[in-house]
């Protein structure tokens, strides 16, 4: 099983009972869409519960096409990276 | 930005009282958290994916002692950038 924003949707939509379907629908769109303009804007995400999201810059390096073997530079670049908090460990393990 | 900052965010966007808000930001990380402990997937299109890994149990070292230990098998959750959150949160890097 997978889950999907839509299933998160009729998540909140069941659980809080005063919200309508378009209620709902736009709270988790803008959950998600808060989170990532956070990202996207450069600054650390923390969930406590959770996780953190961090982005982190990346220098530029030398690597190789694994295919070809040729060498080739690697542009410096931002990621996301994603640290589980201890409580989510806890509850994946003790599942 | 932290989950108060972001209820907060959350309540003026989609105009719900702050407690509301509150609520609404738990179902959603509370749905995703039962699902990783499910051993299930998450896919969220435009932000990313989380999945479980499972390691088996390895020898590992206590860093500071340098004495053997015996690490017991565990499941970790892995999140996987999606790719239009990837792209943009790069071009922000750029600029």
């Amino acid at each position: 099983m997978t889950l999907t924003k839509a299933e998160l949707v009729q998540q909140v939509y069941k659980t809080h009972t005063t919200l309508s379907k378009t209620q709902a629908t736009e709270s988790v769109e803008a959950f998600l869409r808060i989170s990532k303009n956070t990202l996207i804007n450069g600054a650390d995400l923390l969930l406590s519960g959770f996780g953190k999201f961090n982005v982190k810059d990346k220098n530029s390096r030398r690597g190789r096409n694994p295919q070809t073997g040729d060498e080739l530079t690697l542009d410096a670049r931002r990621v996301i990276t994603f640290k589980p908090s201890g409580i989510l460990r806890d509850k994946i393990n003790n599942s | 930005m932290n989950k108060s900052e972001l209820i907060e965010t959350l309540a003026q966007e989609v105009d719900l009282p702050h407690r509301e808000a509150a609520a609404i930001t738990n179902t959603i990380l509370e749905t995703m958290i039962e699902a990783l402990a499910k051993g299930d997937n998450i896919e969220i299109r435009g932000f990313g994916s989380f999945v479980i890994k499972q390691y088996r149990s390895y020898e590992g070292r206590n860093p500071k002692s340098g004495k053997k230990i015996e690490v017991a098998p565990k499941k970790l959750p892995f999140f996987k950038v999606g790719k239009e959150l990837r792209e943009q949160v790069n071009l922000h890097g750029k600029k």
